[in-house]
């Protein structure tokens, strides 16, 4: 058996850690999501108008529920589509 | 008495003098019912991101207004009776929304620019 420090790779192992994810409701302080505001609602849904994961935007549960909130009633009032294609 | 925000879209066969009477008219019946109104703002004719009763704009209209708690039900049915209102809907705002708003209507940044990656 090989020890750690004598196996070698044939390229090298990336070493820098990918970038941690930040809810920006939090770091910029924002309390209120306004649904009227489809430019700014369209950053957290997908080409097919769908709401983009936790996961992929970084944002905390309670302002991920809020921006779920505010998506819903923009798509209640037709300012945002419930389903399509090609949006953006 | 709570703050209240209300949207409201009307069908776009409605004139330019009809819509102002409708304005009027609801904006009276918050009053006459022990409600004030903060602002209201007329968006006007706008595309819908998909059809409503086969029409594809509609004439939005947005309005903020202060009312009893039990004041909403009585309003939302005269809505719901008018022929000329396709959707409405009616959001109880929180301080951080009455803030938002205010500074959004002043012109003061609101905060929400800084979020944009």
């Amino acid at each position: 058996m090989a020890k750690a420090n004598e196996i070698k790779y044939l390229t090298a192992i990336k070493q820098e850690k990918p970038k941690k994810k930040f809810c920006r409701f939090k770091k910029y302080r924002i309390k209120y999501i306004d649904y009227k505001d489809v430019e700014f609602l369209k950053k957290f849904i997908n080409e097919q108008g769908k709401i983009l994961p936790r996961r992929l935007t970084g944002n905390s549960l309670k302002y991920q529920r809020k921006v779920s909130d505010a998506i819903k009633k923009a798509r209640q009032m037709a300012l945002l589509p419930f389903v399509t294609d090609l949006l953006k | 008495m709570s703050n209240y925000e209300l949207m409201v879209i009307f069908t776009p066969v409605l004139s330019e003098e009809e819509f102002k009477a409708a304005q009027k008219k609801y904006a009276d019946y918050i009053t006459e019912h022990g409600g004030s109104i903060t602002h209201s703002n007329p968006w006007g004719l706008k595309s819908l991101a998909y059809p409503v009763q086969k029409k594809t704009t509609g004439i939005y209209w947005v309005l903020e207004y202060s009312a009893p708690s039990s004041f909403n039900e009585k309003f939302k049915v005269q809505m719901l009776r008018d022929e000329h209102i396709m959707r409405h809907m009616i959001t109880v705002l929180d301080k951080y929304a009455v803030e938002y708003n205010a500074k959004k209507r002043s012109g003061v940044p609101t905060g929400t620019e800084k979020a944009v990656i």
